[in-house]
């Protein structure tokens, strides 16, 4: 463990900026929602037809159930996503600052001084669990301050500081079984989304008490029920698994050798296949993984939640008070159809983040310098950026066709009409598409004109899912939710089609892509 | 003769350093051509300057007559490149990697990349991530020297090779100079540019300081001479081009420019010679007068 803090100290400083950005954030995030619901809902009885017009199966598939009828009740269950991204970042953080060093070799650098075999985890750890815990701290003070009650606060702060240190320990596993970062990640990333779902389909059936629901890891936490006669007990359970977990980390870590891997990694072909001739080829090679891990998560995401959406359907029409409160809020629109619509405006963010990661990598591998000797060979800026940049648009559009596909064949076997369903739900699926590449045509704008600050793009997605999720509750004026691209489809399905913005969006798109393609052949490379 | 690589005056600047201070490089068509300097000496600079990936700032280049920047595609086709940091894709194999380096160049000569990858003995079904750097630099180099191409930019090549890979490539850069192609050499080990090279050029701190043939540059070096003399070494001092003389009894040691050398033997056997070891003048020596500064009496 010696060297522990030197090396806290220098995975702080790596990260002075992330850390903060996503903790206070996060923090933010929560406190906002409560606020804003504060200001909207004063006395009980807007409370109850607001609990009572959002208790249906749909949303609590997707949110969980709401526990308990109080402002801070509503504000944890509307807030529950942050369990999920705070989880993610915590695991991604633990996983930069162990295999990924370890992967570019400055582990080896730094073990070869004075530096405890352990240090390096440790100080992963440290960070992480220290970051969830500054989360759960400013979530818990902050609702305390607005006057929500302290031991429902606490509890809500600790849900979310709990459920970091859980993923802290699920990610330093991962680390230790794969040579690649990349794999630890995704590793990471199944473990939090098999949690998630298991509690999607475990609440989607309304019942509180789904055994599904209670052996997810995360819907064992929601029902915690901050606000609503807490289940403290929840919360040793929980943190013994993270211990268990973590325990298991350092007994492998203890076990391999540096730069290996628990799951060996095996030979692979000594020539190249057919595929592997253009720079179109190596970027498939290279992104393959990618895109059809997405376009699974999404054919899960779509199958569990198509199906969701006709039981919400049936939920509301046993519910003729509730059914009423929906229409002054959507209209015309059935409830399945607002439940897909708003499951398709997040994948679409989602779907455009892929494009994004997608694009980015082409600056990877730039900066890495593997894009140097592709473009000594005899390949143009064009080619090889277009390379990646097909790829980018490419992955989204698989992504939410895949959604489409599947949301409309298990809402269309829920309800009998899998013909009438299918075609019009994969439209709704397609709309979302010129406001995903138009997202993904700003990163490659970036990439080719601003190299040092294509990160930024990332920006983009984080304010557009913001203003997405957040921008009615916040009440924001119709100028900042017409900054989204998002906020200019049209509300499909059941909606009216207008072509006019999706063109907009596409033929800005393409200037973007035009403009990053002409900066690119412009500058220099490296 | 032809040149296949020219360049004069670059210049070029990232931020606020000058990375190439008006460097002038002439390669000639069928020569082996050492680029030498030391680490941050702009070495790496120029090459990316000649393969159209930078943008010089000033000064002119060529790469076979065309413009690198204006016509990389087509100039590339001619060329084979081994970067100074050879970096793989981490889930690509070598043989991989070899294939597709060449096939996005022209076409590749299956026997030959065979051979050269038996020669090297590269494990060629092995993951980029686990390859030592050693065989990393192989992979790059086996997929150049496999390349058909009539230029082989090589930075830095045997970086991380060990002696034994080192005497293979040096083997096979003779085979390639006898095929009639163009090499171009970056280095900063002497050993390596003397044994292979025809002319070299030396950098330093982004400016050509010395170009020409390797005896054209020995001219410039001095031989060491020990010797044991059998009469008074009077007046061997006062010679020409002699420098640092030490004499102990009738045992003398001095440095005598080695375009002086001949007047300095013929002055030995007048007085007569008992014992005699001379050491050639290596560019490791004409290297360090460069490079230490404006110390010692530059001629």
């Amino acid at each position: 463990m010696t060297g522990t803090w030197q090396l806290v100290r220098l995975a702080l400083r790596r990260d002075r900026w992330l850390l903060p950005l996503w903790v206070v954030g996060l923090a933010l995030f929560v406190i906002g929602i409560g606020s804003s619901f504060k200001s909207l809902y004063a006395d009980q009885a807007s409370l109850e037809s607001f609990a009572a017009s959002m208790s249906n199966p749909s949303l609590s598939a997707f949110y969980g159930p709401i526990f308990a009828v109080n402002l801070g009740g509503i504000t944890a269950w509307r807030s529950s996503l942050v369990l999920i991204i705070s989880a993610l970042a915590v695991g991604l953080t633990v996983i930069r600052h162990t295999r990924a060093e370890e992967e570019q070799g400055r582990r080896e650098l730094l073990g070869s001084t004075v530096v405890g075999r352990q240090a390096g985890l440790t100080a992963a750890t440290a960070i992480a669990l220290g970051a969830s815990t500054v989360l759960g701290a400013l979530v818990a003070l902050g609702l305390t301050a607005m006057g929500f009650g302290a031991a429902g606060s606490l509890a809500l702060g600790l849900e979310y500081a709990v459920a970091g240190w859980l993923f802290t320990a699920v990610a330093a596993v991962a680390a230790q079984l794969t040579q690649s970062a990349r794999a630890a990640r995704w590793i990471t990333i199944l473990v939090l989304g098999v949690s998630f779902l298991l509690r999607v389909v475990g609440d989607a059936g309304g019942d509180q008490n789904s055994p599904l629901s209670w052996i997810s890891p995360i819907g064992l936490l929601q029902r915690l029920r901050p606000y609503g006669d807490e289940r403290w007990w929840v919360l040793p359970i929980v943190v013994a698994l993270a211990v268990a977990i973590a325990a298991a980390a350092y007994a492998l870590s203890a076990r391999r050798d540096l730069d290996a891997g628990i799951i060996a990694t095996r030979p692979g072909p000594a020539r190249a296949g057919r595929g592997l001739r253009s720079p179109l080829g190596l970027a498939w090679r290279l992104q393959c993984g990618n895109v059809l891990g997405w376009s699974v998560g999404f054919i899960v995401l779509g199958l569990v939640l198509g199906g969701a959406a006709d039981s919400a359907q049936s939920a509301v029409e046993e519910n003729a008070q509730l059914a009423d409160a929906l229409r002054r809020i959507g209209g015309d629109l059935t409830i399945s159809d607002l439940f897909i619509g708003a499951l398709f405006a997040i994948m679409g963010i989602i779907a455009a983040a892929q494009g994004v990661q997608l694009v980015l990598r082409a600056r990877a591998e730039e900066s890495a310098g593997r894009a140097e000797p592709v473009l000594a060979a005899a390949v143009g800026r064009n080619r090889w950026l277009g390379g990646h940049t097909l790829m980018a648009y490419a992955g989204p559009l698989v992504s939410m066709v895949a959604a489409g596909l599947f949301t409309g064949l298990a809402y269309g076997a829920a309800t009998g009409d899998v013909g009438g369903q299918v075609p019009r739900i994969l439209g709704a699926a397609l709309v979302q598409i010129p406001a995903s590449w138009f997202t993904v045509s700003i990163a490659v704008a970036l990439v080719g004109l601003l190299p040092r600050l294509s990160g930024l793009a990332w920006g983009f997605v984080v304010a557009f899912l913001l203003l997405g999720q957040l921008g009615a509750v916040l009440q924001l004026s119709q100028w900042a939710l017409d900054v989204s691209p998002f906020t200019h489809l049209p509300k499909l399905p059941g909606g009216d089609v207008t072509v006019t913005p999706l063109v907009w969006l596409l033929a800005l798109a393409v200037a973007l892509t035009a403009a990053g393609m002409a900066g690119f052949r412009r500058r220099d490379v490296g | 003769m032809e040149n296949v690589i020219s360049s004069s005056g670059l210049v070029k600047t990232f931020g606020q350093t000058r990375a190439l201070d008006g460097l002038d490089l002439q390669v000639r068509r069928g020569e082996v051509h050492g680029f030498l300097g030391p680490n941050g000496s702009g070495k790496s600079t120029t090459i990316r300057v000649i393969l159209g990936l930078l943008k010089a700032d000033e000064g002119e280049v060529t790469l076979f007559g065309g413009d690198p920047w204006r016509d990389a595609v087509t100039l590339h086709k001619r060329l084979a490149y081994v970067p100074g940091d050879v970096t793989l894709w981490p889930n690509l194999t070598g043989g991989e990697v070899i294939d597709l380096l060449n096939r996005l160049r022209g076409d590749v000569d299956p026997k030959r990349r065979d051979e050269l990858v038996q020669r090297f003995e590269l494990d060629p079904r092995k993951k980029g991530r686990t390859y030592s750097k050693g065989n990393r630099q192989k992979v790059a180099l086996i997929a150049a020297l496999a390349s058909d191409a009539e230029l082989l930019v090589l930075d830095e090549p045997t970086s991380g090779l060990d002696p034994l890979m080192e005497s293979v490539f040096q083997a096979c850069i003779v085979e390639e100079r006898a095929a009639g192609r163009t090499v171009l050499l970056s280095s900063h080990i002497l050993a390596e540019a003397e044994a292979l090279c025809d002319r070299v050029s030396i950098i330093r701190a982004g400016r050509t300081v010395e170009t020409g043939t390797l005896s054209e540059l020995r001219h410039l070096t001095r031989t060491a001479i020990h010797a044991e003399l059998a009469g008074s070494p009077d007046g061997l001092s006062s010679l020409r081009g002699v420098h640092d003389f030490v004499a102990e009894g009738d045992r003398v040691r001095f440095q005598v420019d080695t375009a002086e050398l001949d007047d300095a033997l013929r002055k030995l056997s007048a007085i007569g010679v008992r014992g005699l070891t001379s050491q050639p003048p290596t560019l490791e020596e004409l290297f360090l007068r460069h490079y230490q500064g404006e110390g010692g009496d530059n001629r």
